[in-house]
């Protein structure tokens, strides 16, 4: 479904990217790890276009999406939770659901949100609330629902249990592991390599702008060099 | 006694007809601050040519089409006036800012400065430097107060002034708070990345912010050109001053600010005439502007959000 070929990606000099190559199928989780600044968000980011790649081939459903614009990439079935989640925070609940569901009709747009209340009942309840004064977990939940809202077939996921309690962040990895039965593709970055690589049909190691290692999910769990450097021994 | 209140509440309605255009054209800096971070310095520009598109509206289109009902004469120059100003706000920002977005701030403003300077001397190539008159179409008023004493008076024109605003204002409010451009407007103007993260093309949202701005200060020039029933290439400078500060007094990047800061400032001036000289109330206005900068930057209704991490 996504496949990048030898991608790079330049933040002015710095190289951030250095040829990365890998694949999501449809259907699947795949689970980047790696150690802050490895490059796990520009990764996310270079794919949506923002910063683009200075070379490489980025190709989503077979199209080559490689020099198009963020809101073209955007509305082509791909949906980003971003690093620290960014609600809009002036805008209540509601509000924030309405700018994902931004180009569906109103009849998609009612079954999607219902689709999201059902999954996250405490957005619903919280429908007129102003989202910046949310919680944490309550503000991630409504980042994966915004997401949701523009109806994608692939979702990336960007640090989602990033400062959340232990509770929350084992509602959110169910919900993701939901999300994968209801069919939807899951390409999810995160520093808490335990969790992500236990959900994970494949995994992706990433280290200082390469990737390192791919194996599934449990095989990366038991590799020596792993548990080594993200698991903690 | 009697004479003195009178005389405040003369002032007050002087002050608050003048301030209602200063909050007309304070939304357009405040809108284009709020979504790309720049003060549009061309924008006082667009209201000076507001005042000339109505001026050759209602002595050139409306005698030839052979209109005499007023209603109808007013309608019509505000919609030929706010179209033809929204077209050169779109201009202006796709010709003088989009291009050098995204690079140092300071290109931006002298970018603005130049469209300024540029759009002032275009009109008085094409309309000459001197004042043009405009006829009064709107005449008479009430007055109140003792015959033989100081009287109160409130024209039409004024009354046709608050109207205006009041309506424009309140469709403004309504669209951004209501319609779903509104709300991407407010989404882009707080985070512009998560927006075009979600497919929103944040180029048409800024050009919308742009036109819309300018539309309003088309509404008042329009208001201002028959207040004062005179023009010039030159205006669109000093109520542009007047309005930035309007918009820094009531909080650069807030509407509701604008319109607070638009009526504040109008009321202070038309004060400081009456009470003190008229020659000051430039200082006193400016001198406000600087008081704010210092004291309080985030103006009067501009707080910065508290965010949770």
């Amino acid at each position: 479904m996504l496949k990048l070929q030898n991608v790079h990606t330049h933040y002015g000099k710095i190289e951030a990217l250095k040829g990365v190559s890998l694949e999501v199928k449809e259907g699947e989780i795949v689970s980047l790890i790696g150690a802050n600044g490895a490059g796990k968000s520009t990764l996310l980011m270079t794919v949506c276009g923002d910063p683009r790649a200075s070379s490489g081939k980025i190709l989503f459903e077979g199209n080559d999406i490689t020099q198009a614009n963020t809101p073209d990439i955007m509305r082509s079935g791909l949906a980003i939770v971003p690093e620290g989640r960014r609600v809009f925070a002036g805008l209540t609940v509601l509000e924030n659901l309405h700018m994902g569901g931004f180009f569906t009709n109103k009849q998609e747009f009612e079954s999607t949100l219902e689709h999201v209340f059902k999954l996250f009942p405490r957005l619903r309840e919280r429908q007129s609330q102003r989202s910046g004064t949310m919680s944490g977990g309550e503000q991630q939940m409504l980042a994966i629902g915004r997401a949701l809202m523009t109806k994608p077939r692939m979702i990336f996921l960007d640090e989602p249990s990033l400062g959340l309690a232990p509770i929350i962040i084992n509602q959110i990895f169910e919900i993701i592991e939901q999300l994968r039965d209801e069919g939807m593709t899951v390409f999810l970055v995160e520093q808490n390599a335990n969790q992500a690589l236990r959900l994970a049909d494949r995994g992706y190691v990433l280290e200082n702008g390469e990737v390192v290692l791919q194996d599934t999910g449990d095989n990366l769990l038991v590799n020596e060099d792993v548990r080594k450097a993200y698991l903690g021994g | 006694m009697l004479e003195t209140a009178l005389y405040f509440i003369q002032q007050l309605l002087n002050g608050l007809t003048i301030g209602s255009t200063y909050a007309l054209i304070a939304i357009g800096y405040t809108m284009v601050y709020g979504i790309i971070g720049m003060i549009n310095f061309a924008h006082g520009e667009i209201y000076m040519i507001g005042t000339y598109i109505s001026f050759i509206a209602i002595s050139g289109l409306i005698p030839l089409l052979g209109i005499e009902y007023l209603p109808l004469i007013l309608i019509i120059t505000l919609a030929v006036s706010m179209f033809i100003s929204s077209t050169y706000g779109w201009a202006i920002e796709r010709i003088a800012y989009r291009p050098v977005r995204g690079g140092n701030r300071l290109i931006a403003l002298i970018s603005a400065i130049g469209m300024s300077i540029f759009l002032q001397n275009y009109v008085r190539i094409a309309q000459g430097s001197r004042d043009i008159a405009m006829p009064s179409l709107i005449q008479g008023g009430w007055s109140f107060g003792p015959p033989e004493g100081f009287q109160a008076s409130l024209s039409y024109m004024q009354l046709f002034i608050f109207i205006a605003t009041f309506i424009t204002m309140g469709g403004l409010t309504l669209f951004i708070a209501r319609s779903r451009m509104g709300r991407a407007c407010r989404a882009v103007s707080e985070d512009m990345k998560m927006a075009g993260l979600l497919g929103i093309n944040t180029n048409r949202i800024i050009s919308l912010t742009f036109v819309i701005g300018a539309a309003l200060a088309a509404v008042a020039g329009l208001l201002l050109g028959l207040y004062y029933g005179v023009t010039n290439p030159y205006i669109g400078f000093i109520a542009g001053l007047k309005a930035f500060t309007a918009a820094v007094l009531g909080g650069i990047g807030s509407i509701p600010g604008a319109m607070l800061g638009g009526l504040l400032l109008g009321v202070t001036e038309s004060m400081t005439s009456a009470y003190f000289s008229s020659e000051y109330k430039d200082v006193v206005s400016f001198g406000l502007l600087i008081l704010i900068l210092l004291f309080r930057p985030t103006g009067l209704l501009g707080k910065p959000e508290v965010e949770k991490i």
